[in-house]
């Protein structure tokens, strides 16, 4: 049989051929973390919105409130949205997950987290008993964290209008006086350092998405760090920054950090912590693990002579335990991330480019 | 994980790199044919390593960046109509045809699968009756033999819904014309190391001895490529043109017999076009007649599109290995991977993707930092 | 040019006649067709590509670089020239 395909073809094209060095719709590679992402920011959604603290891009806006806020300076405000596919995942779901996650942007920019609310986008068919899992989830997420729920919506779309369940939580938080961390502000000299493992939280769900075994179960880290980052502040108030390498992994935070503090980012590849299963996937996959999100992990960066102390204290925290030195804040090579290979030479990390389709060939 | 871990420790590398420095008397070009083995070069900073005098050219092995613009046309094509599920690997999802990519078409609707293994569109086929699965077989001969046992499962199962749209490549002829070239440069070769899994080596003695050039069957990790380099120069400065198997764990000299039948069964070779750099007489593989009804080329029928390329892509040239990618003048500017002017920018073997993922702008930016 | 790596086949089975094996790569298991390795032993290593296993690891040769790159040590405390 032979068929024509002339006509679906222009179709699909449009009236008029796409120039292909631009794309003219949202595809997956948007919301990958990487590139395409910061581009979809910064060209589409900040000349739009144009205002001082969005352009910022930190994790959490620090606001200042009119009349002042007694005993604290300033209140700290995020929103993210959770999407995740399959919504229950070895580790975790989307609803423990979505408040870990507006906790955890909270808690880097040394915000004590203190209310949340949540908006459901729930696809018609989705079965109740699901929903009631996700939300008991949520429920003791909360008050594990201390936070209080005080808000909420839901929706509901036709079937095949929505991947089961969308939740977008936005929290509140406090940030104590004196307290003013930013990427904005590392420092040729400063060390760089990881609470612990990589891409473990990407890793979990591809294996799930992509029918990948384990020998031993492989779980997303999904959990809030407030109390390490609580712990950390209190004893190192001279911490720079931190960010919770979420989607586009460690590569994204660091490149981030590089160009809005104009500074070079040295790392050594044997000193990044992977768990190996987690590596073998990588592998299999074709991936940089330096692209995998992790969810209950985060990046700080530290004044050098702070370093191991404040090393110490992470490695005695349960969300810390494998804590390590990765790099350095150095000036040569502004906005660049260059890293040491296992081999000795050297390579660049990039920001993930697209979507993290798997090499195969 | 074992037999790939040890072969990237640094000891190790330093260990062959002195042996390099110590036994290369004068400047080498040699060329690593597979895109694998360029990735892992630029991935872990291998040519920086060496001593200034050899210089590593890109080979056009990668599969992706070679497979001709009108058969991407004609993939788009077949994706686009509405009965076909069309299955790919992901690599080739982003390569810009002359008008679009896969992945675009699947934004705008079109059902594109991901496939990690050619037998998974062999199940869609046999779960989806009611739609026509079609599965884009590129790849050099490591994947030929996994498209043919796919084409014959098919085949026999009277999966009648089920058909191939086929574009593997040979590397002996490849490596043929490049060095026929009147301008080519290449002294030796690292050879393609899971090629030769499949096909053995005996192809290359009569390249080796009619060109009088050194080939190394190399493997893809940093100690392989480096103990590949330190034999090639060893046979370099002793004039040697020989074959040596440097991965021998993987390689033996008559490769593995069964997957070489089944592609002799099912295949048979023809001129193919690759992309940038010519049509190459014998150096593809098509389908045999007695698989005919499970040609996709035949079975979807294409009007005539008018293939183009822009101008300013040098895609050709790297794939011969005459330029680098930080010497095209729209590399990291109007060509990035978001937005790929060619195929080696988009392939993650590509030469032009493994620069910009872990080099970017030219070398002058980078150079103090890999010299720090 | 074609991602293919090493991995422990740890069993053997048939799905629709065609030879199947659960393979071991480092903590990841992935099911491959051993088709074009009939031969192949439960415990022995594979290179696997595209979910297809291409010939079984030479486990001697394997570790024959390491061992040439030690005699070089040893050759070199000797204060012997390379061979």
């Amino acid at each position: 049989m032979t068929m024509s395909v002339g006509r679906s073809f222009s179709a699909l094209l449009g009236s008029c051929p796409l120039p292909w060095s631009r794309y003219e719709h949202i595809v997956l590679g948007h919301g990958s973390g990487g590139q395409l992402t910061a581009e979809l920011i910064e060209r589409l959604f900040l000349p739009e919105l144009a205002n001082p603290l969005l352009a910022a891009q930190e994790d959490q806006a620090n606001l200042a409130w009119p009349g002042g806020l007694s005993g604290a300076a300033r209140l700290a405000f995020s929103t993210d949205a959770y999407v995740v596919r399959p919504p229950f995942f070895p580790g975790g779901d989307i609803g423990s997950l979505a408040v870990h996650g507006t906790v955890n942007d909270l808690a880097v920019g040394g915000a004590r987290p203190l209310y949340l609310s949540a908006a459901f986008i729930l696809e018609e068919g989705l079965l109740l008993a699901d929903l009631q899992r996700i939300v008991a989830s949520m429920g003791r997420a909360c008050a594990a964290c201390g936070v209080t729920l005080v808000a909420a919506d839901t929706k509901v779309v036709d079937r095949g209008k929505g991947d089961q369940v969308y939740i977008t939580t936005s929290g509140i938080g406090l940030i104590p006086d004196g307290l003013n961390l930013s990427i904005h502000k590392a420092q040729p000299g400063d060390k760089l350092l990881v609470s612990g493992t990589l891409g473990d939280h990407g890793v979990a769900i591809l294996s799930v998405r992509e029918g990948l075994e384990f020998e031993a179960a492989l779980d997303s880290d999904s959990a809030p760090l407030h109390d390490l980052t609580r712990v950390m502040l209190e004893a190192c108030p001279t911490i720079r920054c931190m960010r919770d390498p979420t989607r586009g992994g460690l590569a994204s935070a660091l490149n981030e950090l590089a160009l809005a503090s104009h500074v070079g980012i040295q790392i050594r590849e044997r000193t990044l912590p992977v768990r190996p299963a987690v590596r073998a996937a990588c592998e299999m996959l074709g991936l940089d693990v330096l692209h995998v999100a992790s969810e209950g992990k985060l990046m700080a960066v530290v004044p050098p002579a702070e370093a191991d102390r404040l090393l110490d204290v992470m490695r005695c925290h349960p969300l810390g335990r494998e804590s390590a030195v990765i790099g350095e804040v150095v000036a040569e090579h502004p906005g660049t991330v260059v890293m040491e290979s296992l081999a000795g030479g050297k390579r660049i990390v990039a920001r993930l480019s697209g979507e993290q389709l798997p090499r195969i060939c | 994980m074992k037999y790939i871990a040890e072969y990237r420790q640094a000891s190790l590398v330093e260990r062959l790199v002195e042996l390099i420095r110590a036994e290369a008397t004068q400047s080498w070009t040699v060329m690593e044919v597979c895109g694998g083995q360029t990735h892992a070069i630029v991935r872990y900073g291998l040519d920086h390593l060496l001593p200034e005098g050899i210089e590593l050219v890109h080979g056009p092995g990668c599969p992706v960046c070679v497979t001709p613009l009108e058969t991407l046309d004609r993939a788009h094509a077949i994706a686009a109509l509405p009965n076909v599920t069309f299955c790919s690997f992901g690599d080739m999802l982003r390569v810009p045809g002359s008008r679009t990519d896969l992945l675009q078409l699947k934004a705008r609707g079109a059902d594109v699968r991901i496939i990690y293994s050619p037998l998974d569109a062999v199940k869609l086929a046999a779960a989806q009756p009611d739609r026509e699965v079609v599965l884009f077989a590129i790849g050099f001969e490591t994947t030929a033999p996994t498209s043919a046992l796919a084409i014959q499962l098919a085949q026999r199962g009277g999966l009648r819904n089920f058909s191939a749209l086929v574009s593997h490549v040979l590397v002996p002829p490849a490596m043929t014309a490049i060095l026929e070239s009147p301008d080519n440069r290449v002294q030796g070769f690292l050879g393609p190391g899971h090629v030769c899994t499949v096909m053995g080596y005996t192809e290359y003695e009569a390249i080796a001895k009619r060109f009088q050039t050194p080939i190394v069957i190399t493997g893809f990790e940093p100690v392989d490529l480096l103990e590949g380099l330190l034999c090639l120069v060893r046979q370099l400065e002793s004039r040697r043109a020989e074959v040596e198997n440097q991965y021998r764990r993987a390689v033996q000299r008559e490769g593995n017999p069964r997957a070489r039948q089944l592609v002799e069964t099912v295949f048979e070779a023809c001129d193919r076009a690759w992309r940038g750099v010519g049509t190459i007489p014998r150096s593809g593989l098509r389908l045999r007649e007695s698989y005919a009804e499970l040609d996709a080329e035949r079975r979807f029928k294409v009007e005539r599109m008018a293939s183009s390329e822009p101008a300013v892509c040098i895609s050709g040239s790297v794939l011969r290995g005459q330029r680098k990618p930080c010497e095209c003048p729209a590399f990291g500017r109007e060509c990035t991977p978001e937005t790929p002017l060619g195929a080696t920018m988009v392939s993650s073997e590509g030469a032009c993707a493994a620069y910009y993922a872990y080099r970017r702008e030219g070398q002058t930016t980078l150079g103090q930092a890999f010299r720090a | 040019m074609c991602l293919g790596i090493p991995g422990k086949v740890v069993a053997t089975y048939s799905e629709n006649d065609v030879l199947m094996g659960k393979v071991d790569f480092g903590g990841v298991l992935q099911k491959v067709c051993l088709e074009y390795v009939p031969q192949v032993q439960a415990g022995e290593y594979v290179i696997v590509h595209v979910g297809f296993a291409l010939n079984i690891v030479d486990e001697a040769e394997a570790q024959r670089v390491f061992d040439y790159l030690r005699q070089m040590d040893q050759l070199d405390e000797l204060g012997a020239p390379p061979p």
